[in-house]
This record gives structure tokens, C-alpha cells and sequence, in this order.
């Protein structure tokens, strides 16, 4: 279990080799043929910023030796917002007074409708963590529904067994995300109430969904929760994990930047593009195969930028409220999405840029 | 480096050393000692557990772990049966699981290795299976249980040295279980260059065994792996030097 390797982490220790490093360390580093995951805290550091460029070229080496040109392309499809948790910095945050709202199937199917014939195949089906709202039989019934028609559903809901997950995978779910948000148990504790208070259970939730054989497994840390660069560090950490020991499934990990969201929540750093970029090109030189993702929680300059740099996922013309994209509803959204552009703009800027926009990815063949 | 250890066992000595093709059982002792070695291995097809044997007279049970190997199975079955016969004569449940149907090249067959090797991890052996250097095998491997992997560097007894580098290079970069880089080794700087690659270990036998002089040749071999150890704990200086661009990619960031 990861658990007990994040256990072994002295994190003063780590967060003192973050802070700690030079520019000879920084450089040192760049001159090897290949870095490796110990090499991240460096990479992290402070020092590396002025390394930045630096870094990128290297980064978009990596990511096009491996990825080539292709950025595939994804949305998500909010089912509910209807959350059993009061997430400080969250949205759905069950103390939020705000309109909450969980869609019915032929709702659901009506978004799916709208993004498909967007040209999407690849979705993210989202709920605030509610499992009477949304129970696993309501995901799997929704799956059988579009597995004729999606190449890729996975799912951003609450932690499960991995017998739900089997049971999710028998009808059609390919892969779950989940993110740890922050890595320090001590910041973790007083952000998160409800059932998401458990860290570890939260922790070992990629494991129980691999066990089930699905095959894509997203992770990420909400930077501005704690210190971001130790986080990452951790957050590569994890993934170096997963990719070891589930190495049939693909890892993708997210950084998403705190976004303004109901409830008003001040993060404890504001992370600036800056840094944002040297975490994506220090995830990259590290983790030449990691799937790394952007959403449209950033801006279309950023975005644009990244796009080709290092960036293999992108999202693009989200909703992140219950029945945005059909129904149109001012519910409650999980937070404000900067990049506004549809589908097609957002695949025309990609094809601008001599990078391939790529809508389906799997094929439900290999499933049987 | 990491320490070594390998299904809970600490190693200090990252040189494993095979026991076949000595001269004497005498060279093969002192070899063994000048080696430093604290693994060492014997063909169940050349030795007997069950009579008094030169080789296994030669070897002191007290200093060296004792790993039997299958070598000359040609199948699956065959390395089971060898293997089970081992552990009831000896006690010994380290096996290296090595089958090699081809009787030229001893090139290791990758179906029949991992049918065995999940038997006799399934019967509670420490099963270290020799293989050509294929990252997916050696995954296969690992998923099943064996304690470390043992891929090799060219082919056995050809002292070409490490010929599979960009295999090895994945293979470590991925297994979880220790990789001990088996075959082909012929000088020291082969042994030396293997741990430099990030392998946890080599096992060599006939560049020691069939050198003109063994003990000189083994004690050649301890100082190579070791030097190898030494130089990657002092943090070697790269090949490669970059040159800083100036700012085409990150513009957008100012």
C-alpha cells in the first residue's frame, strides 16, 4: 500500500531538500541523461524557477517522444452536487446554502447527447460525494446506457470497495479519479468533515479501483491547501507508485489551482503560472509516461502555452454544474471555469498549434 | 545505493557466484572466499545432496546462502521436479529457476519460466528466475512473487558482456523486487558496469571459474562490484551538458 511508503517520508526532511536546493543542484540534475523520481524535490525547488526554460524544452522532448502530438481530449458530465462532506474549500460543500440538484438518467443522457455530439468520447462523470444521491447502481445504469457510444467513462464520485468497482467495470466504467487534494495529514484533518476526513481510506482508493481492473487511474493534489511544492512531491511520489504496481493501468495525475467557489475559501499560497508550469515540466522529466492533465479551471493563455509542453489531457468547454450543458440550470457549480471556449475552439487551438486533437482513445473491444 | 535484501535476507556483498567449471574443489573455496560473496549457487544436475559431494564440500553452508539452480530443465515440469527434489534432500527452498530448453545459446524459455515459477511460488519457494531481459516478464514475474529477478546480460558463458542495456535500463526502472543482472559477464568492468546501470547485484560464474588464475579473478570481480557501489554513492558527474536556451517555450508566462 502507498500508505506506508508516504509513512516512511520524513516530510521536514523534504521539505527542507525542496527549500534547501541550488542552483548547481538544479543544474546538476538537468545535465543527466535521464532524472528519476528522487530527482523531483529539486526540481520542485524554489531554485529550479530560474531553470525554466530550461525545463521546458526538455519537458516537450519527453512529452512528444512518448505522446507524441496528440492531446486527447475530455469532459466532465456533473450528475449531482448533492455532497455528504463540508470541504472547506469546496463548492459543494453541504453547508453551502445554495440549489442542489441531482439529474435523472434521461438527463444524464441528454448531457452525454450534447458532449457527444461535440465529439467527445471520452467522459468524466461527476458527483459530489453522496451515495444516496448517486448510488452505484445509478453509475452502472448510466454506463450501460453510453458504453455504446463513449470509448472512455470514468468516474469522480466518492471513495469505494473495490466490489463496487467491479461492479462499475462489468458495466462499462473505464477508469476513476480521485484526488488526495493535499498530502499533509495535519492540513487534511481540519479541511475535510464527513466521510472524506479519512485520509487513509481515501489514500488506498486507486488501489481498491485497480484491483478491479480499471484501467485509468487519476490522481492529484488541490494546490493552496498546503505548501504546493511539498505536495507534488508527494503527489509524484504516489503516482511512481501506482505506475509501478499497477502497471497495466494509466496514471494521470491533476494539479488543479483553488478556484473561486461558494463558501469563499482562502487558500493558504496562491500558486502562480509560474510555478504552475515548473510543476507540470518537473512532473514531466521525472515521469516521462505520466498522463498529465489540464482543465479549463485555467486560463486560455495558460492553457495554450502548456499545450504541447507537457500536457497530455485537456478539458474543454466544461460545465461544472449539474445539467449545464442541456438543461442549462443555475445550479450550484463546483467552481468557475476560466477557459470558456467550446470544443471545437479549444481542438482548432491544439490544431493551430501542429498538435492533434484526440477524441477517442480506447475502444471497447479490449473489453470484451 | 539501497541496501540489498532480498525476500527479507540482508546482503552486503552485491557479487552472487556460481560453482560450476572450477578446476579443484580447493580453487573453488578459495575463490569463493576471495570473492567476498555471500550467495552462491550449484547446478542440482552436477551435485548430489544425498552423497558426499566435492563441490558441496567445498562450499561452507555457515558463510554462503546455498541457492540451487535448475539449470538443464528443459521444461517447466522438469525445474519442478528438480526443485522439489532439492528442498527435500536439503532443506534449501532458494531456487534459481532456470530453464532452458535450447541447449546452445542456454537461452531461457519465458513461457515455461513463469508457468514454474508460479508453482513453486505457490509451494513457499524463494524463487529467483533467470530470464532473457524482458521488461514484461519480468513484471509477469514479479506480479506472481518472485523474491528478485535475475535477467541477463548477453548469453550465458559468452563473456560478450552487457549487450541487453536498454532491456536492463526498463527492467530496473520498474521492478519493485531487486534485479540481479546473471550471464554474459566476463570482466570485472562488466560486473562493475551492470551496477553503474542500477542493478542491484550480479551473479558471475565462468569468467571466475575458467580464468587462469580463479582466486585472482574472484577477488577482481569483489573489487569491480564494490568500486561500482562506491562510485554511485559518490554522486557521478554526467555525460551530457545542455546548453540554456533563451525563452521561446515560457514567453507566455511573463
Amino acid at each position: 500500500m502507498f500508505e506506508t511508503i508516504l509513512d516512511t517520508v520524513e516530510q521536514d526532511r523534504l521539505h527542507a531538500r525542496i527549500y534547501g536546493a541550488c542552483a548547481a543542484d538544479v543544474a546538476h540534475v538537468l545535465r543527466k541523461a535521464h532524472c528519476t523520481p528522487d530527482d523531483f524535490p529539486t526540481l520542485i525547488s524554489p531554485a529550479a524557477a530560474e531553470f525554466l526554460e530550461t525545463m521546458a524544452a526538455r519537458s516537450r522532448q519527453l512529452t512528444t517522444l512518448r505522446f507524441g502530438k496528440a492531446v486527447r481530449l475530455y469532459a466532465p458530465l456533473y450528475i449531482s452536487n448533492e455532497c455528504v462532506n463540508a470541504c472547506a474549500y469546496c463548492g459543494f460543500n453541504m453547508r453551502n446554502d445554495t440549489p442542489r440538484t441531482t439529474l435523472s438518467l434521461e438527463q444524464v443522457l441528454a448531457e452525454a447527447d450534447v458532449l457527444h455530439r461535440q465529439g467527445f468520447r471520452h467522459l468524466l462523470l461527476v458527483s459530489g460525494e453522496h451515495r444516496g444521491f448517486v448510488p452505484v447502481a445509478f453509475i452502472s445504469g448510466i454506463a450501460r446506457q453510453l458504453r455504446e457510444t463513449f470509448a472512455g467513462l470514468s468516474i469522480e464520485v466518492y471513495p469505494m470497495e473495490t466490489a463496487d468497482y467491479d461492479v462499475l467495470a462489468a458495466s462499462g466504467i473505464t477508469g476513476i479519479a480521485v484526488y488526495q487534494e493535499t498530502y499533509d495529514r495535519a492540513r487534511y484533518a481540519a479541511l475535510h468533515n464527513g466521510p472524506k476526513a479519512d485520509f487513509s481510506y481515501r489514500l488506498a482508493t486507486p488501489e481498491r479501483a485497480a484491483r478491479a481492473g480499471l484501467r485509468e487511474l487519476g490522481i492529484g493534489a488541490l494546490l493552496g491547501l498546503s505548501d504546493h511544492r511539498t505536495d507534488l512531491a508527494l503527489l509524484a511520489l504516489h503516482a511512481g507508485y501506482l505506475m509501478k504496481t499497477f502497471w497495466q493501468a494509466r496514471i494521470s495525475i491533476s494539479f488543479p489551482r483553488i478556484r473561486q467557489a461558494a463558501g469563499n475559501f482562502v487558500p493558504s499560497e496562491t500558486v502562480t503560472d509560474r510555478q504552475l508550469a515548473q510543476a507540470v515540466f518537473a512532473l514531466r522529466l521525472v515521469l516521462p509516461d505520466a498522463e498529465l492533465v489540464l482543465s479549463t479551471r485555467e486560463s486560455q493563455q495558460f492553457r495554450d502555452g502548456m499545450a504541447g509542453l507537457g500536457i497530455t489531457r485537456m478539458s474543454a468547454g466544461s460545465r461544472t454544474n449539474p445539467g449545464g450543458y442541456s438543461i442549462a440550470e443555475k445550479a450550484l457549480e463546483q467552481f468557475a471555469v476560466d477557459d470558456c471556449r467550446n470544443a471545437a475552439e479549444v481542438a482548432a487551438m491544439l490544431d493551430r498549434k501542429g498538435l492533434e486533437p484526440v477524441w477517442k482513445d480506447f475502444d471497447r473491444c479490449f473489453l470484451a | 545505493m539501497k541496501d540489498l535484501v532480498i525476500a527479507g535476507r540482508k546482503f552486503a556483498s552485491r557479487l552472487f557466484v556460481g560453482t560450476g567449471k572450477y578446476p579443484s574443489p580447493d580453487i573453488l573455496r578459495s575463490s569463493l572466499k576471495a570473492s567476498g560473496t555471500e550467495l552462491v549457487t550449484v547446478a542440482l544436475r552436477r551435485v548430489s545432496l544425498t552423497e558426499p559431494d566435492p563441490t558441496m564440500a567445498a562450499i561452507d553452508f555457515d558463510t554462503y546462502l546455498v541457492m540451487p539452480n535448475t539449470s538443464g530443465a528443459r521444461d517447466a515440469d522438469e525445474a519442478l521436479r528438480l526443485a522439489r527434489l532439492a528442498r527435500a534432500a536439503s532443506g534449501l527452498d532458494w531456487i534459481k529457476l532456470e530453464v532452458t530448453p535450447d541447449p546452445v545459446y542456454l537461452l531461457p524459455d519465458p513461457a515455461e519460466t513463469l508457468k514454474a515459477a508460479e508453482v513453486l511460488v505457490k509451494e513457499g519457494f524463494t524463487v529467483l528466475p533467470y530470464i532473457h531481459a524482458d521488461p514484461t516478464l519480468a513484471r509477469r514475474l514479479e506480479d506472481i512473487g518472485c523474491a528478485a529477478i535475475m535477467p541477463l546480460g548477453s548469453p550465458i558463458g559468452s563473456a560478450r558482456g552487457i549487450k541487453t542495456e536498454e532491456f536492463l535500463r526498463i527492467i530496473i526502472e520498474q521492478a519493485c523486487v531487486p534485479v540481479v543482472v546473471d550471464a554474459g559477464l566476463g570482466l570485472p568492468s562488466h560486473a562493475a558496469q551492470a551496477i553503474e546501470l542500477g542493478a542491484d547485484a550480479v551473479l558471475v560464474n565462468t569468467a571466475i571459474a575458467v580464468a587462469a588464475d580463479p582466486v585472482l579473478m574472484a577477488e577482481a570481480f569483489r573489487l569491480a562490484v564494490e568500486a561500482a557501489v562506491k562510485g554511485m554513492a559518490a554522486g557521478p558527474i554526467e555525460q551530457q551538458a545542455r546548453a540554456a536556451a533563451s525563452s521561446p517555450l515560457t514567453g507566455f508566462l511573463e
